[in-house]
């Protein structure tokens, strides 16, 4: 289940259903050819889907069109196996990271030839690194099961085949060499003792990878770590003995889209284009739960408790990365005092404000303050991941800030960490003092930057979710989550009127009062309950006692369609203004200005620091919303389906 | 699974093996009617059968094909089996 994320590439949102149309599809003159296929590149994609990219790429590079902003690069590649069907999934793989790439391959099994003439292919392409894709069968490999003295013969043997070849590149072709490791065979001969014994092929291919990795140190060859890559998604898979002896296909074609993932992120990283700062969403992301209406002591956080150790990963993973280099912020829909409590306060945080460089906790939209966060660390766009739990605010970002890497997240907070390690965006080649202590050069207390204004086009945004908000009266079956929501919300509370559930039972049958149940369902799925309001009739006037709403669907004009509705209730039922009330807590500054947004006058602000609004019913114009209101049972005459939108 | 549900399946995932949406899928058609069906593009038709269908075939089931409608004989028997 979990390989899933690895075959899937589950990082990457899937290729939507018109992806080869995408592919061909004519690009706009006035759109960067370059940003275009990089686009389409963000999805994960299958081999096929790879090659119609990677056609379409190469249609544009030979009609001689420019694929700015993309890298140019030029990759050889040499192989004891078939290595063919590698160069598409290379050229399309590599617009994901930046890079506009050209593939230049030898003839099948001639690694030494290729090295050591001058004359060859390789050597005269003028390339700016070869990848000499050499798996076990083509190895000088003597197995001598128990004979350390030819054991080590054998080690040596290989390790100087594969320096040849690297010397016969760099000297002939004056290149950079990224030499893949050796992923081990499934069979074992003798069961542990492989292990143990010199000379088998398990210690040799273990002896000859280490040898292979201490002699890239302090060169400018790079490793490609096939071995490992092979063992994370299991040697039994990736080793295909039918595809090996029908096509020398040298593993599992179904890794194949991971692989040239993985040469892709070595090559972007030598061309600078590794990412370097991490931003983090803070609720149900860097802890589980809402800091605004679980508190301090409500979210979890810390040791003993399986979610609570789940988010305690994504923090020290964070803190790795930030002790190499990797920059981090924080962007989250929180007040800012109140985001910033567990970093202060709450003993089992790993993270804490001094780890952060840049802190925006506010209700501005996320791309907004990402672009802001960018701007302060004077970093491209392009040098961002964000990492947030809510598939909303993912797709915003990824529609509205297209060069920000962002991590599709599985359900399981247990995940968060691994995927977002699986993914490869801080792919690094060299490793120096400087990067221990780049993350502190950004270091200033968590500052928080000020806003420009709104980036992008919100409004066609909240269009594209297709969301249906769906009101109806309080109900028996609607009670006990409308008592949850009334008792666990703080932030957008007007009034944080607390009521139990018997309460609640007493207002559905009150016939003064007029309370509904607010659910909303988008293009991610159905986010249940979201909002519920009681109005309670006096005279002429409905007086609002209860507006809250959960903080998950803030932004989204939930709230101007719900004041939709009560208007056209409140008409039909003959009231002619409503009246609704803020009371402060130290929770609920998000909504000092609720009314005010609504067009509500103020009309009275008592000594205990609430204010007091009012609207009349007559002059209420219906606003545009981007959503399809279902209004259940709600006339008093009739059912009714009305659609404001 | 009847023969026409697996022409069906077939046909999508030769559109999607060969980029081309005009094929027609037959029983008679063979590598030697569609330009790009080469020796790699037919290692690609196989591996995207065998996911689609969740099978495995051994080189020599492949090797002994002549024509689609042998292929589909072969996938109707190892789906039942």
């Amino acid at each position: 289940m979990s390989n899933s994320l690895f075959t899937q590439m589950a990082w990457l949102p899937p290729a939507p259903s018109g992806f080869a149309a995408q592919c061909k599809a004519e690009v706009p003159a006035q759109e960067s050819l370059g940003r275009h296929f990089q686009a389409l590149a963000a999805h994960a994609l299958d081999e096929n889907n790879l090659i119609k990219l990677a056609k379409t790429i190469r249609k544009a590079r030979d009609a001689g069109k420019s694929l700015a902003p993309l890298t140019p690069f030029r990759l050889g590649i040499i192989s004891n196996a078939t290595s063919h069907f590698l160069l598409p999934a290379l050229e399309a793989t590599a617009a994901r990271h930046g890079i506009a790439l050209e593939c230049i391959e030898a003839d099948f099994d001639q690694v030494m030839q290729e090295a050591l003439s001058p004359e060859s292919t390789i050597n005269r392409a003028q390339l700016d690194a070869v990848l000499i894709a050499v798996d076990y069968r083509g190895l000088p490999l003597k197995t001598s099961a128990g004979d350390g003295d030819t054991a080590k013969a054998s080690v040596v043997a290989a390790l100087t085949h594969l320096n040849m070849v690297r010397n016969g590149l760099k000297r002939n072709g004056k290149t950079i060499c990224i030499i893949q490791n050796i992923a081990r065979p499934v069979e074992a001969l003798f069961g542990g003792l492989d292990a143990v014994l010199p000379g088998t092929l398990r210690s040799l291919i273990d002896d000859i990878n280490r040898g292979i990795a201490e002699s890239i140190l302090d060169t400018e060859d790079l490793l490609f770590d096939v071995a490992h890559l092979a063992e994370t998604v299991g040697l039994a898979d990736w080793h295909d003995a039918t595809m090996w002896n029908m096509a020398k296909v040298p593993f599992a074609s179904v890794f194949l889209p991971l692989y040239v993932d993985h040469v892709c992120r070595l090559v972007a990283a030598m061309r600078g284009k590794s990412r370097r700062c991490l931003i983090l969403d803070l609720d149900n992301t860097v802890w589980g739960g809402v800091i605004g209406d679980d508190g301090l002591e409500g979210i979890v956080i810390g040791q003993g408790d399986a979610t609570g150790e789940a988010h305690l990963a994504v923090q020290r993973t964070a803190l790795n990365l930030r002790d190499r280099g990797v920059v981090l912020a924080v962007s989250s829909k929180n007040t800012d005092e109140v985001a910033r409590g567990p970093f202060r306060n709450h003993p089992e945080m790993l993270l804490r404000e001094e780890h952060i460089a840049v802190f925006q906790a506010n209700w501005n939209d996320k791309a907004t303050n990402i672009t802001a966060i960018a701007k302060e660390l004077a970093l491209g766009l392009d040098a961002m991941v964000f990492l947030d739990d809510n598939p909303v605010e993912r797709n915003l970002i990824r529609q509205m800030l297209p060069q920000v890497a962002v991590p599709e997240l599985p359900a399981d907070p247990a995940l968060y960490a691994r995927t977002l390690l699986a993914a490869g965006y801080f792919e690094s080649i060299t490793f120096s003092v400087e990067d221990k202590q780049r993350a502190g050069f950004y270091q200033d207390n968590a500052r928080r930057v000020a806003l420009q204004s709104q980036a992008g086009d919100m409004d066609a945004y909240l269009q594209s979710l297709d969301m249906v908000m769906t009101v109806q009266r309080f109900d028996e079956t609607g009670r006990s989550r409308i008592a949850q929501l009334i008792n666990k919300s703080n932030q957008y509370n007007l009034t944080t009127r607390r009521y139990t559930e018997v309460e609640v039972a007493d207002i559905e049958n009150d016939a003064d009062c007029f309370a509904l149940q607010i659910r909303l369902a988008d293009v991610f799925g159905d986010n249940g309950m979201i909002s519920v309001v009681i109005c309670r009739h006096e005279l002429d006037s409905w007086h609002i006692d209860t507006w809250l709403m959960s903080c998950r669907v803030l932004g989204r004009k939930v709230e101007h369609a719900v004041l939709d509705v009560l208007c056209q209730q409140a008409q039909r039922r003959g009231i002619t203004q409503l009246i609704g009330i803020y009371i402060p807590t130290d929770r609920n500054a998000l909504v000092e200005d609720h009314y005010a947004g609504l067009g509500f006058m103020p009309v009275d602000a008592p000594d205990d620091g609430s204010t007091v609004w009012q609207l009349p019913i007559d002059n209420v114009a219906n606003s545009a919303l981007p959503m399809a209101v279902r209004c259940i049972a709600l006339d008093p005459l009739a059912e009714g389906v009305a659609h404001a939108s | 699974m009847d023969n026409q549900a697996i022409y069906d399946r077939l046909t999508e995932i030769f559109h999607d093996v060969f980029d081309d949406d005009s094929i027609v899928v037959t029983p008679e058609l063979t590598a030697s009617d569609i330009d790009e069906w080469d020796s790699l593009t037919h290692i690609r038709l196989v591996v995207s059968i065998e996911r689609s269908f969740h099978l495995k075939f051994s080189a020599a089931e492949v090797g002994r094909l002549k024509n689609v409608g042998e292929f589909v004989e072969l996938i109707r028997m190892k789906a039942a089996a």
